[in-house]
């Protein structure tokens, strides 16, 4: 298949959905790559490079849109782009369907299959292609970066010959991805780093970040469960924002720097830091808000701005933070194709299989063969594990007993048709006529010594099965005992023999109790 | 006959064999328990040379003495690796004095046959009974060896039964005997002591099974013509057939299917005794030619079954039927890693699963995988040991090269104790090893080792697969699990890529 990837058209955006790197691994699964001439530029990608990874590199976006099957790009289509699908060719992107309703119905009007990289299934196997993460991740980090540059103070704590300076103070509200990345940013930065969430089972990976759960008094019952919401944290009940936000409010005056990142796909981000909030912060103090593309959990954010309060605190509203690092959110998201191509190449022929069974492929394609198919169907795998709720089935007193006697009887009746065959074919033996009560006696003292052995070796311990054939081959060389008999005897071959015999065994005898004691001389306890 | 003593003696020795085997449920109960069988050996050899039959005492003891030596060394310098030779190779000493016992005792009824002759008698004539035997007058009874003169009181019933013995003692001894010697040069391959080599592949000449039934009829025929009377060289005849048997069949089987093979060779090995013992009426030698017998087929068995196979079809060579469809298809790539990656990922683990296979004793690496052992132990990890049970070349074979390597046995545990424990382990760490970590034999219903109880490795967080190469493993069959998520391929030298690791866990 011929996979390529435009210029991005979104105003200020500079990533790009196709790296040299990129470029070269999807050559390994057998397609061929095409990017538009400078559609790498700024992320830092040139021409030459994706030239070197041997991809083509073709001049004009309507040449590229026609000449290749699968687009990959970053940022859901235009109308221009849209209308440049046709059917049969696959356009894998973000693609926000819930809130692009028009343009999903445009695309599947022109009968293309339209991948949605935000719609990829929040399933362990399907991590490696949740661009989602990795842009929120990149976010994460940016949105601290964003802030220091906006706090006229260290971060760290200082003692220094000029004075003492104390640590800033960062509150991290949503410990999501993002959330999660701006902590371990903080921290490392030396800042006082507070996290909130509502759900209290991730307080374990915040303090595991370094940063300080801000613990909130409430009744377990009431509180929310992210396992069955796919992972997002699901909407609290008012009572519960209300102690929420009080709680806020009395830690407000002390933080420096506020980092919100509380946000639900397809939902409006819920206010979390007011106007009241922000008016008792310190002047010079700055607030990050990652919600800002869906109104931002802070109520003076601006989209896409920079404001600055009567108070002096700086409110930043970008939506751009994974641009702003184009190199590095590029490499990412062009690897989360990559895997999403690699799921789709399962033969690595260059050969697109659109397994609509697959739950990855099925979740993430939202138009397919000229049919919207968004929503998707719940996926098959649990997004994570459900705390878990059911205790394995109790059985009963009764159901127990009647197990086990069911097996009893089924171990009863295996022993009697064991027994029977046994006891039948020695039964048989004494029946065969002329048998002689000589061979009888010894023949039970075989059976017997047969059924010791059985009953024997069944408690050998496994670990002890090498040392176990060095004693029955020591054993074994009882035979010697025939040899000793017959050596005395007036045949001089009969005597020959019987010494060979004779040498042969003790060989055993001793070679094999000697090597068993030695071996078991090794077993030691710690 | 024996005297009274002798056959007391005989019992105290019977017991105590029996609680030598016993002993060895536990491995400290199996040091004492070795005594026993020491002890019940030595009481068993002394009561017979003191007892009435066995004259030349003096040369036996010479003999033993000789043996003794012979056995010091081999027992003294044999490398535990080489365990599994050193046993196939007793196992052939083993038959080979079954099978010269054996030859004695027909030579001994055609010796008292010919004192009846002499004495114008006919061996095994009976009385007015019908059950009885005549028996010889009292001067020329006098003067047979205790053997001879148990001979001489049978009948012709008892002769007969007494000749099947002595045929079943040998043709099993001699199968024992050519069996164990290929067994054991393919198990020591290059470093055999014999002066030919035989490669661990299944060669079997052309006509394959067809042979070895063939042979096996024609025993079946020579055994009906010895019983008629056709003489002895008939038997020698049986013995030549039951010797390509052995050789025949052992080396139609391959390399990784020794662990069957030699507990098979052990077992035979007691019946060879058994039988001998019936033909000499020496009860001890039943009793313990019993409980060896039943030992080695108790251990092929749980073989069989850790292999998913029948007996047969391991006997038979080749992996049983033939696949009933197309094997699935192994998906993803493997990918490499190298000695600082894994040292990253161990040093990180909580806790860590090793799966020792043949390939860690052909690399002799058991010693430095105890020292990462007890690196990571200092450093207070969960370090465990998952041993399959047809892990290595003879049972309980990697058992005893960790034992060797001071590595404790409380934290080497069987497939049954461990294969829970995946899920929850970080690391887990195979190291030469390959079918009995496959996945196939689970999720692929048309593997050839579908239903082969595995070790679920695959279930940890991380797998390290540390391989000398991409090649499949003695079944020829592609290993899925090299190439899922989350395992890495650590290849090289099992020993060289440990060495390169040691240093870095810190």
């Amino acid at each position: 298949m011929k996979i390529g990837t435009p210029t991005e058209v979104f105003e200020g955006e500079a990533r790009v959905a196709m790296t040299p790197d990129s470029a070269r691994q999807l050559q390994k699964l057998g397609h061929e790559c095409f990017v538009e001439a400078g559609a790498g530029a700024k992320a830092g990608f040139s021409d030459a490079a994706y030239k070197d990874a041997g991809v083509e590199v073709i001049k004009g976006a309507a040449a590229l849109w026609k000449s290749v099957d699968v687009i990959a790009k970053v940022r859901p289509p235009n109308d221009t782009e849209v209308k440049r699908l046709t059917k049969g060719k696959t356009l894998i992107s973000f693609f926000y369907p819930g809130s692009n309703e028009a343009l999903m119905e445009a695309a599947s009007k022109k009968g293309a299959n339209v991948i949605a990289m935000d719609m990829v299934p929040r399933i362990s196997r399907a991590q490696k292609m949740d661009a989602l993460s990795s842009m929120a991740n990149i976010a994460g980090y940016r949105a601290v970066i964003e802030a220091g540059n906006n706090f006229g103070r260290f971060f760290t704590g200082q003692v220094t010959a000029a004075g003492k300076v104390p640590p800033a103070k960062v509150l991290v509200v949503g410990a999501g991805v993002a959330g999660l990345a701006a902590i371990g940013t903080s921290t490392s930065l030396g800042a006082i780093t507070y996290a909130f969430d509502v759900r209290p089972e991730v307080a374990e990976q915040i303090e595991s970040m370094g940063a300080e759960f801000v613990f909130l008094e409430f009744e377990d019952s009431e509180l929310p469960d992210g396992a069955e919401t796919g992972g997002y944290a699901p909407p609290s009940s008012p009572e519960f924002q209300a102690k929420q936000l009080e709680k806020f409010r009395e830690i407000a005056p002390d933080i420096d720097i506020v980092i919100t990142t509380a946000l639900i796909p397809n939902r409006a981000a819920p206010i979390l830091w007011t106007k009241d909030m922000v008016e008792m912060m310190k002047p010079g103090s700055v607030i990050v808000d990652l919600a800002a593309e869906r109104g931002g959990n802070c109520e003076l954010t601006k989209m896409d701005e920079k404001v600055v309060t009567d108070n002096g605190v700086t409110i930043i509203g970008y939506t751009d933070f994974p641009s702003r690092m184009a190199a590095q959110s590029s490499t990412l998201y062009s690897t989360n194709i990559r895997h999403m191509m690699a799921d789709l190449t399962p033969e690595k022929d260059g050969a697109v299989v659109h397994d609509m069974e697959d739950d990855v492929i099925r979740g993430a394609t939202i138009t397919f063969e000229g049919d919207v198919t968004f929503p998707p169907p719940p996926p098959k795998v649990q997004a994570i594990a459900v705390q878990k709720k059911e205790a394995p089935k109790e059985l009963t007193p009764e159901e127990k007993r009647e197990q086990e006697t069911a097996a009893f009887k089924k171990q009863t009746q295996n022993q009697v048709v064991l027994l029977g065959v046994g006891a039948a074919l020695v039964l048989g033996v004494g029946l065969i006529p002329g048998m002689p009560a000589s061979f009888m006696q010894h023949f039970i003292v075989f059976v017997l010594s047969v059924f010791i052995g059985f009953q024997v070796i069944w408690n050998v311990a496994h670990s002890l099965h090498t040392p176990l054939m060095a004693v029955t081959n020591a054993i074994s060389s009882i035979i010697i005992l025939g040899a000793l008999i017959q050596i005395g005897s007036s045949s001089l071959l009969i005597s020959v023999l019987g010494a060979l015999g004779i040498f042969m065994a003790a060989v055993n005898i001793f070679g094999g109790f000697l090597v068993t004691r030695r071996m078991l001389a090794m077993f030691q306890k710690s | 006959m024996e005297n009274a003593f002798t056959i007391a003696a005989y019992v105290v020795a019977g017991i105590l064999f029996i609680l030598s085997l016993g002993g060895l449920s536990g491995q400290e109960s199996a040091k004492r328990a070795v005594w026993y069988g020491i002890v019940g050996m030595a009481i068993a050899v002394l009561a017979t040379i003191v007892g009435p039959g066995s004259g030349m005492w003096f040369i036996s003891l010479v003999l033993i003495a000789g043996g003794a030596a012979v056995g010091y060394q081999l027992a003294t310098k044999v490398e535990m690796t080489q365990m599994p030779e050193l046993v196939a190779i007793m196992h052939s000493l083993v038959g080979l004095a079954a099978v010269f016992v054996g030859f004695n005792a027909d030579i001994m009824i055609n010796y008292i046959g010919d004192i009846y002759a002499a004495q114008d008698l006919v061996l095994g004539a009976v009385g007015d009974d019908g059950i009885t035997a005549i028996g010889l007058p009292k001067e020329a009874y006098d003067g047979l060896s205790t053997f001879g003169q148990l001979i001489a009181k049978k009948s012709s019933v008892e002769i007969g039964i007494l000749r099947v013995e002595l045929v079943l003692g040998i043709w099993i001894g001699a199968v024992t005997f050519t069996g164990s010697v290929i067994a054991y040069a393919k198990l020591a391959g290059g470093s055999s002591m014999l002066p030919f080599k035989v490669d661990t592949g299944a060669n079997q000449l052309p006509g394959g099974h067809a042979l070895n039934a063939a042979a096996a009829v024609g025993s079946v025929i020579l055994l009906a013509m010895y019983l008629g009377g056709s003489g002895s060289w008939t038997l020698v005849l049986l013995t030549l057939l039951a010797l390509f048997i052995g050789y025949h069949l052992i080396m139609g089987i391959g390399g990784a299917d020794m662990p069957v093979v030699v507990s098979m060779l052990n077992s035979y090995s007691g019946w060879a005794a058994a039988a001998i013992g019936f033909s000499l009426g020496n009860d001890l030698l039943i009793v313990v030619g019993a409980l060896v017998g039943s030992s080695g087929a108790i251990l092929s068995y749980i073989m069989c079954k850790a292999m998913n196979r029948s007996f047969m079809s391991v006997i038979l060579g080749g992996w049983g039927g033939a696949a009933a469809g197309e094997q699935m298809a192994v998906e993803g790539e493997q990918v490499a890693i190298d000695a600082d990656g894994v040292a990253n990922a161990l040093n990180e683990a909580d806790s860590v699963i090793i799966i020792p296979g043949y390939g860690m004793a052909v690399a002799q690496a058991q010693q430095a995988v105890s020292e990462l052992v007890r690196k990571l132990r200092a450093k207070g990890k969960n370090v465990r040991f998952a041993i399959h049970p047809v892990a290595g070349r003879l049972p309980g074979h990697m058992n005893v090269l960790l034992a060797e390597a001071k590595v404790p046995y409380d934290i080497v545990m069987e497939m049954d104790e461990i294969n829970e424990d995946f899920p929850d382990t970080d690391v887990a760490i195979v190291i030469g090893s390959n079918d009995i970590v496959n996945p196939a034999a689970q999720d692929d219903p048309n593997s050839p080792i579908a239903g082969m109880p595995v070790l679920e490795c695959w279930k940890a967080k991380q797998v390290f697969v540390s391989k000398r190469g991409q090649g499949t493993g003695y079944s020829g069959i592609e290993n899925p699990l090299f190439f899922k998520d989350n395992t890495r391929m650590f290849y090289g030298d099992a020993k060289a890529s440990l060495d390169a690791l040691l240093p870095k866990i810190d």
